[in-house]
């Protein structure tokens, strides 16, 4: 141990930070430093694990990390500020490249793009420009999905409902004793849970982004009611990542946070994680749960519809989407799809802006 | 061997040592969990799965400080009215009628008077000092009762408007646990020391047994300890937690058994595993593959 053990200490804090555990927070860092000091330094391994990790995800990163920087390895110098991938910005009156609209006064402008936007927004985003993408991706920020409202435990002051019997006694005190009139309360609502799972593997890849941006929408919108997850050869919560404001670091921060990007399918495997470690306990309890994926299973198809068979009875309703759906011919025959339907109770398409404001709105009438 | 109120153990392992004597075996990540709770005086956030003894070790704590303990079970709805403190209104408007016959002018200081204050589990933790204090399953309670968690746990004091201010004379330790149905505000969190509960090893949980169930014998401690074991690898919907394999090895001494077979395995799977898919997965696997030495 060097001269400095609070140096050291803060340096290993900020190894881990850089590992990815969020909860190494200056404030924890002094919790940590009054931890070793009471436990002593050979102990610096529960002081530091039980003051800095903060979920479960922190603790192999911890270990790991732990090893690197007690086990003789250097702490690695912070590393410079990325520059994001360049933002394309559209204006939103502008044409499909290639699309020579020479605009005179404002009032076309605004006919022209309208119109845009309407044929853009029943085209299939697998077959799309970068620049008209872009566009895409943007009218999806806009988008504001959002569960019903169900009605809350708890109660607020009415004119009409149940008997108040609480504040009703409390007026009598006020007024010395003397029964002046009945209050009365009605139960508060809440928002309805919001449970995205959306499919990144490689089948997917056309959609994974615009898939990604409409649940970073969902959770711009409701942020305490709704959760987002990643499914592929793995299951990843990526609703913290999606919290950032600005659309293209919410995803750049989520993309750092999925590790199976592009990879296989294992949907019934990666279901199975989200009902145990998530789903069961409470997350899918009475929450519209939706899942994004086209339905190829690489397993047993009915190992997917038991995992199916457990979900539709934890949630509210369960909605599928496909982008496949929305192109003509198709008919839910795969294997995995195949197994799914009977546990549905909503069965769309997510292959355009038009099918997801579509999915807005079956999100809400659910 | 209990600690003793006012005093705090030297060590985790003195600590550990306290809690195995109330009938609680705490791992060294969890004694040191509990130790550095107590010296700095921070709230300790468990989680872990369903029944690997997150709620027993608040009881442990409690007889093993020699503390009161207090229990505040979390539901969604949960108000101040019911986690903290109620005026008794019956009380109040028999004892306003009271000074009425009497012909006495009724005055507002003997009608928000203490003993028409009803103390929830909160109040009662702040008032029987030393104290530890169960803040059970925080997942299920809502953002507004977290909220407002927190101002309490960071005082150690309420206010109360009619009465004034009510503070500990020494801040109970709080234990915090969740089953991770939600994730647990930040600001929450980082109050508190963080363990992960795991579920027992072997030697562990034969331990746990024969201890719990002193009347078991050693072969059937073992072997219960071996087939939970092994069901905690299979994959189900509800793994055995350690309170799943008391109950089990509870129902096989209930009818006399010294030891486990596949078939009082069967007759008795329902105190282990909940769930139909469950049971159906582990007798396709062979209830005596389960139980091999």
């Amino acid at each position: 141990m060097s001269t400095n053990p609070t140096g050291v200490l803060v340096g290993f804090a900020r190894t881990l930070r850089h590992a990815g555990v969020a909860a190494a927070t200056p404030d924890r860092v002094q919790t940590m430093v009054s931890a070793v000091d009471i436990l002593g330094i050979e102990d610096v391994y529960w002081a530091g694990r039980l003051t800095l990790c903060g979920q479960p995800d922190d603790l192999p990163v911890y270990d790991a990390a732990f090893t690197a920087y007690f086990g003789g390895e250097k702490p690695s110098a912070k590393p410079a500020a990325r520059p994001g991938p360049p933002r394309v910005a559209v204006p939103f009156a502008s044409g499909p490249p290639g699309d020579d609209t020479e605009a005179d006064d404002a009032e076309q402008i605004v006919g022209l793009s309208a119109s845009q936007v309407e044929v853009l927004r029943h085209r299939d985003v697998a077959a799309l420009s970068t620049t008209e993408r872009a566009e895409v991706l943007r009218l999806i920020d806009l988008l504001a999905p959002a569960t019903a409202p169900r009605r809350s435990r708890r109660h607020r002051p009415a004119q009409r409902g149940a008997i108040d019997a609480h504040g009703t006694v409390r007026h009598i005190l006020r007024n010395a004793g003397e029964p002046t009139r009945l209050l009365q309360k009605q139960r508060r609502t809440k928002p309805r849970r919001l449970v995205l799972l959306l499919d990144v593997s490689g089948s997917m890849t056309p959609y994974a982004e615009t898939l990604l941006r409409f649940g970073h929408a969902a959770v711009r919108r409701r942020p305490a009611a709704c959760e987002v997850f990643t499914i592929g050869t793995r299951l990843t919560w990526v609703t913290r990542a999606l919290r950032h404001r600005d659309p293209d670091s919410a995803l750049r921060a989520a993309g750092t946070a999925i590790p199976d990007w592009h990879g296989g399918t294992r949907l019934a495997d990666s279901l199975r994680a989200f009902l145990t470690r998530w789903g069961q306990r409470g997350t899918a309890r009475g929450a519209v749960v939706v899942v994004c994926s086209d339905g190829w299973e690489r397993g047993d198809p009915s190992a997917l519809a038991e995992q199916l068979r457990r979900l539709s009875r934890l949630a509210y309703r369960l909605v599928w989407v496909n982008p496949h759906r929305g192109k003509a011919g198709y008919a839910p025959l795969a294997g995995g799809m195949a197994a799914a339907l009977p546990y549905l109770d909503e069965f769309v398409a997510g292959h355009s802006l038009g099918a997801l404001e579509e999915l807005v709105g079956v999100i809400a009438r659910a | 061997m209990t600690i003793g109120p006012g005093r705090s153990p030297a060590s985790p392992v003195e600590l550990a040592r306290a809690l195995a004597a109330q009938g609680y075996l705490a791992d060294e990540g969890l004694a040191t969990a509990g130790f550095l709770a107590m010296r700095l005086g921070r709230p300790l956030f468990l989680e872990g799965e369903a029944g690997v003894g997150k709620t027993a070790f608040a009881q442990a704590l409690a007889e093993a400080t020699g503390a009161h303990f207090v229990r505040l079970q979390c539901y969604e709805g949960l108000a101040v009215a019911q986690a903290l403190y109620d005026w008794d209104f019956p009380r109040q408007i028999l004892h306003l009628r009271a000074m009425e016959a009497r012909g006495e002018r009724p005055d507002e200081a003997s009608l928000y008077d203490r003993r028409f204050l009803i103390a929830r589990p909160l109040l009662q933790a702040l008032e029987q000092s030393p104290c530890v204090l169960l803040v059970d399953e925080i997942d299920r309670a809502d953002d507004e009762f977290e909220a407002f968690l927190l101002e309490v746990l960071a005082e150690a004091a309420i206010t109360i408007p009619e009465l004034g201010r009510i503070t500990a004379t020494e801040p109970p330790l709080t234990v915090l646990t969740s089953n991770r149905t939600r994730e647990v505000h930040d600001a929450l969190k980082r109050r508190c020391l963080y363990h992960w509960v795991e579920h027992p090893d072997f030697e562990r949980e034969v331990t746990i047994l024969r201890t719990r169930l002193p009347e078991i014998t050693d072969r059937l401690a073992a072997q219960v300890a071996t087939a939970t074991g092994r069901m905690r690898g299979l994959d189900l919907i509800k793994p055995p937690g350690v309170a799943e394999s008391i109950d089990w090895a509870a129902a096989l001494s209930a009818l006399g058994a010294d030891s486990l077979d596949p078939e009082i395995a069967a007759a008795t799977l329902g105190a282990v595993l909940k769930y139909r898919e469950d049971a159906d997965r582990v007798r396709a696997t062979g209830l005596a593959t389960l139980l091999d030495a």
